[in-house]
Parts: C-alpha cells; structure tokens; sequence
C-alpha cells in the first residue's frame, strides 16, 4: 500500500511515509529500546524542570518575558480551565495535575515542529495512554472517594429518568465513563500527532522527490509542496496548542463529573 | 493502475460527517458570541468539549482504517 503511482512509472517509484517512520529505535531493538521518542520525552521533562524552576525562583512584579510567558500558562490551566470547570472552591487539588499535564502535553506537542528534533513524542500512542490512565484513575478514584463505590456507580446515571429507562441509561452512561472516556482521550491526542507528523513528512519528502528525482515541469510543484508544507507547519502549530488545550479541559470535565455534588 | 487501499477511501467518506459537525459546532459558538460578547467564557468550554467529541469520531475512523486494511 506504500506505493503510489508517482513519477511517471519509473521503477524506483515513490515510496511514500508510513506507521513504519514512527519507530526509531537508537540503541538496541525490539521490545527493549532506547526510542527516539523517549530520548525527547525526556529532554522535555528537563526543559520543564529547569525553566519552570528558574522562572518561579524570582518573581518579579513587572514580570519579565519569561515569567510573562510561564504566568499566562499558569493562568490559563487556573482561571481558564481548572477554575471554570471544576468549580472555585474544588479545584484547588488538582491544579498541580491538570498545569503539569498542560505544560507536558504543549512542550511535547510542539517539538513535532521543532527545527532537529521533529518528533511529537505523542505519535507514539503509549505515551498518550500513560497520561490518560493518570486522568482515569484520578477521577475515579476522586468519585469512589467521595460517593463509594456503590455511589460512585449510582452516580453514572442522571437523576430525574423513568424507572423503566434506567438500566439502559445506566449501561450506556457506564460504558461512556470506563470505556470511551479514556480510549477517546487517548486516540484523540495520539490521533492529531500521528496524522499531522504524517502529513508533513508526506510534503517534506513528497516535495523533495519532486524536486530531485522528476522531469519536465514537475521540479516546480516541488516547490509548491515545499511552500505548502510551511503552510501545513503553522496549522500544525495551532492544532498542537490546541490539542494540549482540549486534553486538560476534557480532564477538567471529568474531574469535575466526579466532584460535582449532583449530576 | 493506482495501487491503494479502499480502507483509506473510506476513512476520507467518514470524516465528512465530523467535519459538518465540527463546522456546526463552531459556527454556533460564533454566534453565541457575536450576540453577547460576555458569554465567550462560558460558550467557549461548550464549544471544545462539543469539538473535542465530535472529533472523536475522525479519530476512530483514522484508528479503523488503519486496522482493516
């Protein structure tokens, strides 16, 4: 499926970009692998550590760019999110989660585009699950704390219902919060990395083998790839902000489902 | 000849229901907003939770596509 017609029928071909770009292993193979993708998710842990740290040590009151920066971040996951959703007396908890969630998932998102590195380390679907499974257990274990595990249960289902609806209600509402919920959260960051990473590599390298490897007056749409691909970069810029956007406010709701008095 | 896949036809037939909803989703919070400007806070964590879910849909067919081929 890797082929497409491209060329005008030539025996190389053009082999276009698949899943199989997403696995890099460095050092060793296999099950136990030093991964591209790792080597960034830990390079980005350290960003974070150090600026976060160096920002926070002093505080000024006219802020500089870097605090100006780190504080409307701040503010945004605070007010924007955590306070609107959750509700203003409950979201102190878990600010802490839901800011580290949003600054991991933004600086992660956005290496996808930086110049050397170039990897979404969330292309990679655990790393998307791992940071999914720290938001199911959160909220469930917020709710079975809060209700029991029977409330808990109980609470699934919106007040108010007929009797006879009840159980149908109940099974859909139960499978929309342990099965949907996280497979959604997951597939939809993992989804929006792989896809765009997907689709800049089929510019990058369909544009270079335009340019390099065609006759004729195909160099030139080459070209176009080329400056369609910087169109593409900065679409890929918005959707990663928005992606790390959209996963602490869908944290956020749940959250806030399993603190909210009555439903 | 053009060698392919039909899946890949079809993950491109199911996007086409996201994307109406997710235009949809977002021309109504425009309006919501240009008629009273000072529900934008309120309007605006609908509106990526109504985006956020309807996007999902896409993203299953982008899952699918790759596991039936």
């Amino acid at each position: 499926m890797n082929y497409l017609a491209a060329g005008g029928g030539g025996e190389e071909g053009f082999h276009a970009p698949g899943i199989a770009e997403f696995w890099q292993p460095l050092v060793g193979n296999g099950a136990f692998a030093l991964t591209r993708s790792m080597v960034v998710f830990a390079a980005v842990a350290i960003i974070l550590t150090v600026v976060l740290l160096r920002v926070t040590k002093k505080l000024e009151l006219v802020p500089s760019k870097g605090q100006f920066l780190v504080e409307s971040g701040y503010s945004l996951v605070r007010n924007g999110l955590a306070r609107d959703i959750i509700g203003a007396d409950k979201f102190k908890p878990f600010l802490p989660l839901m800011f580290a969630l949003f600054t991991v998932v933004l600086i992660n998102n956005l290496m996808g585009i930086m110049p050397f590195i170039n990897f979404p380390t969330f292309s990679r679907i655990g790393y998307a699950i791992v940071l999914t499974a720290i938001v199911y257990f959160t909220y469930h274990g917020v709710g079975i704390a809060r209700l029991g595990l029977f409330g808990w249960l109980k609470s699934f289902c919106p007040p108010g219902l007929p009797a006879w609806v009840v159980p149908i209600v109940w099974i859909i509402e139960f499978l929309t919060y342990v099965v949907n919920r996280p497979l959604t959260m997951a597939l939809r960051l993992f989804g929006n990395m792989f896809a765009g990473h997907l689709m800049i590599m089929v510019f990058v390298f369909g544009g270079e083998y335009l340019l390099f490897s065609t006759e004729g007056f195909l160099p030139v749409t080459g070209v176009l790839a080329y400056v369609f691909s910087l169109a593409i970069f900065l679409f890929e810029v918005i959707v990663q902000c928005l992606q790390a956007y959209v996963f602490v406010l869908l944290a956020c709701v749940y959250i806030a489902g399993a603190v909210a008095d009555e439903h | 000849m053009v060698e392919g896949n039909i899946a890949f036809l079809g993950y491109g037939i199911a996007a086409i229901g996201p994307g109406i909803g997710v235009g949809l989703i977002f021309a109504a919070y425009i309006n919501g907003v240009a008629r009273q400007p000072e529900s934008r806070s309120v309007l605006q964590t609908i509106a990526f939770t109504g985006f956020a879910l309807t996007e999902a849909l896409a993203l299953l067919g982008l899952v699918f596509a790759f596991l039936f081929r």
